[in-house]
């Protein structure tokens, strides 16, 4: 008989980082679905060559790093990356816009820092920023929802004109008949129009915004799971959504004809992606419940200005790289207090 | 009905209780050898009262408390005394500490007991110093010497007086056990207690798991119309941890770095009050406890009363061990007990369960994994700390963070290392940090301490000096006089008639040169006030002196001329 010497506890509760991420995985699995039907097959091909690509991208780097590659393989971090980048950009994306899109969060926005649990922004959303400035067409190219096209889902691309569609480096004449704007950009480029009129006119606001507002809805359907199941809590999505939502109405009260509706704000777009699954990132967001509420009402507001004032439609990848810069500083005003203590530390320590 | 409050945090590990309830207490065997660690309490190591080979009856004290915080040992069977000196001993640290072992005789021969008839009319000096010496220290889990708890309210006013059953740790049942066979022990164990601490209120904590422990503490209540409230909290771990009971029955917090007697509660462990009862009542020292024998490597999971000293490996074999299905020994319960490499260990004051685990009731952790701040341990912290961020200031030694987000008030209950998904050792993490911050702290205290001896060291030899140029001035000063004295009767025999203006030009001139030299120390004086400078209180005495002296110079003179003219 030999014992061992162990520090306690000595018993932990079966739960695992990769059971975290398969939990995040079987969120997204209702926005997969309904951007498939609005959109076509192009969002599933896109998941798949993410995954592909961000798997083998992840495995080169642990083995540069001389870590154990299967080890963290399977934690599954890589995977959630890849299927949130996947799920954000224009289905019919041409191929090389999802692998760099990988590659950057991968390699530079992830290892580079020093692997899972070490990144100071969400690897995403990094990845997002940079396609969407350097490769602007490519990624405003959203392809409409099938209700603007015909009366039925066949009229969208079958999944081999997807696959040509993504993999052919010639020009996607193919896809010219269904490329469309998405409601953020309508309102955006609306011209002298009240948005009253735009609403009236424009068939991606009269007809289609339902097929937004349904993958709104699929998110919102994972998060709320996730929400359930403990993966991580109501705070930062609750206050982002309702910064946000409060923002539009002022503004909307105040001007009706200038602004955009609240539910708009929070029905397209990338709000409740955003809210549910970028927002709520732990390791590049505030930590302490009080944080994440600061965190979700920085992320809100800044949505909020930069798709009203500023020159991109949407605004979910930069107002989540601006809050990231200052979740380090959230977290050092916004400790809990501990038992015993009658106020709360403020401050870093260390210097005082 | 008190109401019952609630604590930040918390966790339902699988209890695992009842595998050790089956079968009531039953008595633990006799050991041959029995070995009892001088320190088995929180305080100073009791200091033997025997040699090897004295014959010790059962209950004989063998070893006084040393100082204040500390507490008597006492001979827990009859026999001989066979060895003073090292012995492992169970601690964190595995190491080997000072112990008494006695070979047994098998006579069970008791000394003369002194039970108390009527402890209400006993001053109450008289009272604490007979559980002092009945060696009771506390049975919960930490070992704090009780009489000191129970000398209280000599400087703190007591209102309430918890008496914590909570027992909420997994796998323990030796309070339950004790509050379902012996609940009038109990009972009478806290009347002493409350006549000592004169409390306005007691009550007795209780999670909701153990039914039959409330059943019977309830009816004995009772029936023998105390004042005492029980109050049934919900299970979950840690309630039993003193500051998170408190918070439950009053929702007051003990402020960080107090004592629960600073904000007027006493905790007291239902063994404890047992054994308060057996020493009052039977004059029965603190020799035997309950403890839970439990885990899937024994036949028999149950609780036994065993002997203090008696070693693991008696007990485990009392209890039917298979050995080769044993994987792990604990000591305490499985989140915050320590483990145990060699089974010839003796129980002690503070062994509250053993459990020999086999490899699938506690398999070794797997590899940790990164931390991506999740924020589990946090939702689960009944000290209400960020643990994920402890983490990354321990990890990367930024101490002084981890001390500013409030390491110290960690109770290292092992709630976050148990829901880490991680699988990250964080209470190992907080250990080290906190024994490196000590260890820091020590280091500082040591350099201050060195650099005040210094400095005293470097002013005494400054004044060392001082003193020397005094003494040597004082002495020229007296040779001149004597000189001058000498010389002046020698003039004096010589000639009655000096020569007055040779006489006179030295007076003027030593009343000049005083006055030079006071105007240089006064000049010094003001330059040193004006840049504040150390020791102008020296340079004000030589001042006045000058002064003085040149006032008599003068004065010497001034005469002199008088008598000229």
């Amino acid at each position: 008989m030999s014992l061992i010497h162990l520090s306690s506890p000595h018993v932990s509760k079966a739960n695992a980082t990769d059971r975290v991420m398969r939990l995040v995985l079987i969120a997204t699995l209702p926005a997969l679905i309904a951007l498939t039907i609005f959109f076509g097959w192009g969002s599933l091909i896109q998941l798949l060559l993410a995954c592909t690509s961000a798997l083998a991208f992840e495995a080169v780097c642990l083995r540069m790093r001389k870590r154990p590659i299967l080890f963290f393989l399977r934690d599954g971090s890589a995977l959630v990356t890849a299927v949130l980048i996947a799920l954000a950009i224009p289905p019919f994306a041409p191929w090389w816009v999802v692998v760099i899109g990988t590659f950057t969060a991968i390699v530079i926005a992830k290892h580079l820092y020093g692997g899972l649990g070490n990144n100071p922004f969400n690897p995403a959303m990094v990845a997002y920023a940079l396609l969407l400035i350097s490769f602007p067409a490519e990624m405003t190219q959203w392809n409409a929802p099938f209700v603007l096209i015909g009366d039925n889902w066949n009229v969208l691309a079958s999944f081999t004109d997807s696959l040509v569609i993504i993999f052919s480096s010639i020009n996607h004449g193919m896809i010219d008949a269904y490329t469309g704007a998405t409601p953020l950009e309508v309102l955006k480029h609306r011209g002298g129009m009240t948005t009253e009129e735009v609403w009236r006119n424009d068939p991606v606001l009269s007809q289609g915004v339902f097929a937004w507002y349904g993958i709104s809805a699929a998110w919102l359907m994972g998060g709320i799971f996730l929400i359930y199941r403990k993966v991580f809590t109501w705070h930062a999505p609750f206050a982002m959504i309702t910064t946000l939502f409060v923002l539009s109405s002022l503004f909307y009260a105040g001007d009706p004809s200038n602004f955009a509706d609240p539910f708009l704000h929070i029905g397209v777009g990338a709000t409740m992606m955003c809210a549910f699954f970028i927002a709520t990132d732990p390791v590049s967001g505030a930590t302490s419940n009080k944080g994440k509420v600061i965190f979700g009402i920085g992320v809100g507001a800044l949505i909020y200005i930069i798709r009203t004032w500023g020159s991109y439609p949407d605004a979910a990848a930069f107002a989540i790289l601006l809050m990231n810069l200052s979740a380090p500083f959230i977290d050092h005003y916004t400790q809990p207090r501990s038992y015993g203590h009658a106020r709360a530390n403020r401050g870093i320590g260390g210097g005082k | 009905m008190t109401r019952i409050y609630s604590f930040h945090g918390g966790i339902h590990p699988p209890e695992n209780k009842r595998q050790s309830l089956g079968a009531p207490i039953r008595q633990a065997p006799l050991p041959a050898r029995l070995i009892l660690p001088l320190q088995q309490h929180i305080g100073k190591a009791a200091t033997p009262l025997v040699e090897v080979g004295d014959q010790v009856l059962k209950g004989q004290k063998i070893a006084e408390p040393t100082g204040h915080v500390s507490a008597a040992i006492h001979a827990p069977s009859s026999g001989i005394i066979s060895y003073i000196g090292l012995q492992p001993v169970p601690h964190a640290s595995g190491l080997e500490s000072p112990c008494i072992v006695i070979e047994t005789d098998g006579q069970e021969q008791w000394c003369e007991l002194h039970p108390i008839e009527n402890y209400r009319d006993l001053d109450k000096k008289e009272l604490l110093k007979h559980i002092r010496d009945a060696g009771i220290t506390g049975l919960g889990g930490a070992g704090f010497p009780t009489d000191i708890k129970l000398n209280l309210s000599k400087d703190h006013i007591v209102n309430t007086l918890i008496i914590n059953a909570a027992e909420c740790e997994p796998y323990i049942t030796a309070d339950d056990a004790l509050m379902r066979e012996r609940p009038n022990d109990i009972l009478t164990g806290v009347e002493i207690i409350a006549h000592l601490l004169q409390p306005s209120k007691i009550l007795i904590g209780i999670e909701d798991n153990k039914p039959n422990a409330i059943k019977a503490l309830r009816d004995a209540i009772r029936e023998r119309n105390l004042p005492i409230e029980l109050v049934v909290v919900p299970t979950r771990y840690p309630s039993g941890g003193e500051k998170q009971l408190i918070q439950l029955l009053t929702s007051i917090e003990v402020p960080s770095g107090s004592i629960p007697a600073d904000v007027g509660i006493v905790c007291q462990n239902v063994g404890t009050a047992a054994a308060i009862y057996r020493a009052v009542i039977h004059g029965e020292p603190l020799i035997s406890r309950i403890v839970t024998l439990t885990g899937f490597a024994l036949g028999h999971r149950q609780n036994y009363e065993a002997l203090i000293g008696t070693p693991f490996s008696v007990l485990l074999e009392a209890a039917d061990v298979d050995r080769s299905k044993m994987f792990r020994l604990v000591m305490g319960g499985p989140m915050m007990g320590i483990s145990i490499e060699d089974d010839r260990i003796p129980l002690i004051k503070t062994t509250n369960c053993i459990i020999a685990a086999t490899q699938e009731e506690m398999p070794p952790a797997p590899p940790a994994q990164p931390c991506i701040r999740c924020g589990m341990c946090e939702q689960v912290c009944p000290a209400t700390l960020l643990p994920q961020q402890l983490y990354w200031f321990a990890k990367g030694r930024e101490f002084e963070k981890a001390r500013h987000h409030n390491l110290f008030d960690c109770i290292e209950c092992g709630a976050c290392a148990y829901v880490c998904p991680s699988n990250i050792p964080l209470v190992q993490h907080y250990r080290f940090a906190k024994s490196e911050i000590r260890n820091e702290e020590a280091e500082q205290l040591k350099a201050a301490q060195a650099r005040e001896r210094f400095e005293a060291r470097q002013a005494r030899l400054v004044r060392e000096e001082l003193e020397k140029e005094q003494r040597r001035k004082e002495r020229a000063e007296a040779a001149a006089r004597e000189q001058a004295r000498k010389k002046a009767e020698a003039d004096s025999v010589s000639s009655d008639t000096p020569d007055p203006e040779a006489e006179l030009k030295k007076l003027k001139s030593a009343a000049s040169i005083a006055r030079t030299k006071l105007k240089k120390a006064s000049e010094a004086l003001k330059n040193a006030e004006e840049k504040g400078l150390d020791g102008t209180e020296k340079l004000k005495e030589t001042v006045a002196q000058l002064e003085e002296k040149a006032a008599a110079a003068e004065n010497a003179w001034q005469q002199a001329t008088g008598a000229e003219q």
